[in-house]
């Protein structure tokens, strides 16, 4: 179990839009190929502190970034 | 030689924009969107970037909702296509370019109603006359920012309060005022605007784009293409997500590239100081030609209330013969004619002979007004 979280996004541009929110708000962020366990539409992810999970889902949801998912790397 | 044909593109560009795009091409060549690769999300940040630095420049918080197009008669035929339908009503005004009359016509023949209001022969619009024409029902509201012929700033704000009381959305045409007027789009009631790049903002030809407000229900917009968009790709459907839903096929990142520099160095100098810039010029243009006996003057003879703009005619002499002499004679370079906006022409009584448009830009100076108005003096009085 690492400690990493990624978020999966629908969009190219939703994840840009959270990767530079995320990072505005001092969490570290960045966006990395999407893991292959994971089918998503967009072809990166954006892999976060997974301790932060859920200040980082409420600070997306509630700039109404629509999400894919939310899981911690294994 | 002397450019003054800034309202159909702005020119020279800053050479920041060169440098953008070259850099783009050399260095960022991936497609935005479509790879997981470096390249790709290299290119989609720069393409995101720009985004949001529209988004910013017309105060909406949401960049998602800046959707990227070719220029701004693309975005309004995206306006006007994709949320007008037979039965609906639009309003719009007598001072409109055909990027907004010709889509307009055609939806007319579709069954959609379709209102102008007159405007003054100054081609202003008065709010009074919005507000006893526009019913209630009205599905759109589709103004001018300023038209491309007298420049003339409409007072969209109080249109927009009374579009928005008869239950209508918004459109504003900024082709002639994104980058040198400030547009905030709540604080004006815009529901949608459209942009172009090549101009105000000092970008490239080939961008622009659409800025849905947050008051318009995007899923009630219908896309004008559909296609790839790197998301949500299992499906044969039309994604709704934004900006996808509106932006199928290989984005311009090298334009928007461009368009990201040109704004950056728009902001440098500040939207206000180049709005006081231009403005000196304009009243120079204006009170110069108007000494001149025999020039007749077009529109509000207020700078502050215009684009740096000064459409004239000269009795006796054909408007194409002017602009003749003014580029071979004295490397002058204006647009004559009817700008596209043969509705403009009827309002201020030009049609069809049109007018001589002279278009100072950001970089224009003062001298370069001085020896345009002693061409033209030359010219009417030899």
């Amino acid at each position: 179990m690492s400690d990493f979280g990624v978020v999966l996004f629908h969009t190219t541009s939703a994840a840009l839009r959270a990767e530079k929110m995320i990072r505005k708000a001092g969490f570290p962020g960045k966006l990395i190929p999407t893991p292959r366990q994971y089918s998503s539409d967009c072809g990166f992810a954006l892999r976060f502190d997974w301790t932060l999970a859920e200040r980082v889902r409420e600070m997306l949801t509630g700039a109404s970034v629509e999400i894919a998912g939310l899981h911690p790397l294994s | 030689m002397i450019y003054l044909d800034n309202a159909a593109t702005s020119w020279p560009k800053p050479p920041e924009v060169v440098k953008a795009m070259a850099e783009f091409l050399e260095r960022l060549g991936g497609n935005p969107g479509r790879s997981g690769h470096q390249l790709s999300v290299a290119a989609g940040r720069v393409v995101y970037e720009v985004r949001e630095a529209i988004a910013e420049l017309f105060r909406v918080s949401d960049p998602l909702r800046v959707i990227f197009a070719q220029n701004a008669t693309h975005a309004i035929n995206l306006a006007l296509r994709g949320l007008l339908r037979p039965g609906d009503r639009v309003v719009t005004t007598s001072v409109e370019h055909n990027a907004v009359m010709r889509p307009l016509r055609a939806l007319e023949r579709e069954g959609v109603r379709v209102t102008q209001i007159p405007c003054g022969s100054d081609g202003w619009l008065d709010p009074e006359d919005a507000s006893r024409t526009i019913p209630p029902g009205t599905r759109l509201v589709a103004v001018t920012h300023a038209n491309n012929v007298t420049g003339t700033l409409m007072p969209v704000a109080d249109i927009a309060a009374t579009a928005h009381a008869a239950g209508a959305l918004v459109l504003v045409d900024a082709a002639q005022t994104a980058g040198v007027v400030p547009i905030d789009m709540p604080g004006l009631g815009i529901d949608l605007l459209a942009f172009t790049g090549h101009k105000g903002l000092c970008g490239p030809p080939g961008t622009g784009g659409l800025v849905l407000g947050a008051g318009v229900d995007a899923r009630a917009v219908r896309p004008l293409m559909r296609g790839g968009t790197g998301s949500r790709s299992g499906s044969e459907e039309q994604p709704e997500d934004l900006p996808d839903k509106f932006e199928s096929g290989t984005p311009n990142g090298v334009g928007i590239a461009g368009l990201g520099a040109g704004l950056q160095f728009v902001q440098g100098r500040g939207v206000p100081a180049v709005r006081e810039h231009e403005m000196t010029l304009t009243r120079l243009l204006i009170d110069g030609l108007r000494a001149i006996p025999g020039v007749r003057v077009y529109g509000t003879m207020d700078p502050a209330r215009c684009t740096a703009l000064a459409s004239f005619t000269v009795e006796g002499l054909l408007v194409s013969e002017i602009g003749y002499r003014l580029d071979e004679e004295f490397w002058i370079l204006t647009r004559v004619g009817l700008h596209c906006a043969p509705a403009v022409h009827r309002t201020i009584g030009t049609f069809p002979k049109g007018t001589v448009r002279l278009a100072p830009g950001i970089f224009t100076t003062a001298a370069e007004i001085q020896t345009t108005l002693q061409a033209i003096r030359q010219i009417v009085r030899p």
